[in-house]
């Protein structure tokens, strides 16, 4: 495949169609970013990295699409149901499994939960096949325009709730007693020990709150692109790329991660080929390694 | 008010504590002397239930409470004022505050317990935006000690409180210790500066190689020959 230099310079000196494309990337970005979130929160707290994260966000797709085929409910309306079955999920598997596995060895813990990944994508498989389940709602193909820009209703209001859960969490985090606990339990372990702040259940919950947030974004997820079974390991490594562009257990950096990973992909697709859009996020990821190997946002040590 | 009765601890094959048993009477003050490497820390953090004793018995107020997790003795008010501090570097002063009464039993005073532990460490009041991490050693160590109060512990044990501080600093740290006392706490006691923490203790026990060798009154181990050679220098 060779590249076509003029359609490249023809795309890049129009005005109007990169203008669009950030923009679309960017919306895009905002709900990589909330699908991230989860793994770079579950990261900082409990550091046992969430391989099963895609295949979380395939259930929370997988979910939607049901609530929408069977009780005809939009896949914003199915996200609040979604993220409490996962977040109840997240919290069981972390307080009967992982917490058991928090001081083993890291190789210990991938295999755990390549195998929690691996069991749900092939429960996903076996329950719906591998065909592509997509949900058709009203609004699919409506937009505004603002000025030259073109801007889609489905991913307005996927990003707009995206910002919106981003935003309820940072308050959470910042403002409850039990978000202070969990970032106090993150910042020294035995400290939190010493003033009896019961850390396995703060890492259930972390667990909980990660789980929930990429069960969101699947749902999210659900209005932009089809589901299947096979996306769902794509998306861990989505996850993890946005994650350490942006810094491991930052909040900002996956929100920013997330815009990166979203705008280049949209960049690569119109200037280069829709085909080459993840050869471009590894190129960004080996680039922000070799540059700032603690991510964007991301503490150094 | 607290036993121990022959409480062992082990890391993996090494044994931290062998068999100690000691009392700690209500409303006095207990040190714990004895060189680095002694025991001294895992035997506090055996009693607060952060390291999980493989023999032995911990009572508190008649109640055994051998193994439980620290969010349990926590919530009894057996308090820690740990050895390093262990503060949230990253979270405020108030934030740091506010976690020592996360504990049930003190949730509901919180807030006018903060405003008793304001009173008394005025300099923290000032300092209640500032990152924990970023504060003098002296001043981490009334973040530590004002932490402890706000799960209104009965008993607190003192981890070498005064590690690390400057001279002037560890007087206050030592005024703050017996004003507590007078206020009624019951208090535990570790403390590499052994003259100062044997005067101020009503009973001391000396902890060798995981083991408890001597026990008197702190007067009673100031005068002691063996003492005076091996911590005070003579």
């Amino acid at each position: 495949m060779a590249l076509d230099l003029t359609s490249f310079w023809l795309a890049i000196s129009n005005g109007e169609l990169m203008a669009n494309t950030l923009v679309k990337g960017t919306l895009t970005g905002l709900v990589y970013g909330l699908m991230a979130l989860g793994l770079s929160v579950i990261f900082g707290v409990v550091r046992v990295v969430n391989f099963a994260h895609g295949e979380m966000m395939v259930v929370g797709m997988y979910g939607a699409w049901l609530l929408a085929v069977h009780a005809g409910l939009d896949p914003l309306l199915a996200m609040p149901v979604m993220a409490a079955l996962l977040f109840a999920g997240g919290y069981l598997l972390q307080r009967g499994l992982i917490n058991r596995f928090v001081t083993r060895p890291e190789h210990v813990q991938f295999l755990l939960l390549v195998a929690v990944a691996m069991i749900l994508a092939n429960t996903a498989l076996m329950l719906f096949g591998p065909d592509a389940r997509t949900v058709q709602v009203d609004y699919a193909f409506d937009s505004i325009l603002v000025g030259p820009l073109i801007l889609d209703l489905i991913r307005i209001y996927a990003a707009g709730f995206a910002i919106l859960l981003t935003l309820l969490l940072f308050a959470f985090f910042r403002f409850t007693l039990t978000g202070k606990a969990i970032r106090a339990a993150a910042d020294n372990l035995l400290g939190a020990q010493v003033i009896g702040l019961d850390h396995q259940r703060l890492y259930a919950l972390t667990f909980g709150i990660g789980a929930a947030a990429v069960g969101a974004g699947g749902c999210l997820m659900l209005l932009l692109i089809d589901a299947t079974p096979m996306i769902a390991s794509d998306f861990t490594i989505l996850g993890f790329i946005i994650v350490i562009l942006g810094g491991l257990g930052s909040l900002m950096g996956a929100l920013v991660g997330g815009i990166l990973i979203g705008v280049s992909e949209a960049l690569a697709g119109t200037l280069i080929e829709p085909s080459m859009k993840s050869m471009v996020s590894f190129g960004l990821l080996i680039l922000v390694l070799l540059i700032r190997p603690q991510g964007l946002f991301g503490r150094r040590g | 008010m607290l036993e121990v009765e022959a409480l062992s601890l082990f890391y993996g094959d090494m044994q931290a504590l062998d068999q100690v048993s000691l009392t700690v009477p209500e409303r006095q003050i207990t040190a714990i002397v004895g060189a680095n490497g002694a025991g001294k820390t895992s035997l506090i953090r055996a009693i607060a239930g952060i390291h999980r004793p493989s023999s032995g018995r911990v009572r508190y107020a008649g109640q055994d409470i051998t193994g439980w997790p620290s969010h349990r003795t926590v919530n009894l008010g057996i308090g820690q004022v740990a050895e390093g501090r262990q503060l949230f570097p990253t979270l405020t002063v108030r934030e740091n505050l506010e976690l020592g009464a996360a504990v049930p039993r003190a949730r509901q005073a919180a807030r006018r317990t903060l405003d008793d532990v304001l009173a008394l460490f005025p300099r923290l009041a000032e300092r209640q935006t500032q990152l924990a991490g970023t504060l003098s050693g002296g001043e981490q160590q009334m973040v530590a000690i004002g932490r402890c109060l706000m799960g209104q512990p009965d008993l607190i044990m003192f981890d070498e409180p005064s590690l690390g501080l400057a001279p002037a600093v560890v007087q206050d740290v030592f005024r703050i210790i017996r004003d507590l006392a007078a206020r009624g706490l019951t208090l535990v006691l570790v403390e590499q500066n052994v003259r100062a923490s044997l005067t101020l203790a009503h009973q001391a026990y000396v902890l060798e190689t995981g083991r408890i060798v001597l026990h008197g009154t702190g007067a009673d181990l100031l005068a002691d020959d063996g003492v005076r050679r091996a911590y005070l220098g003579g």
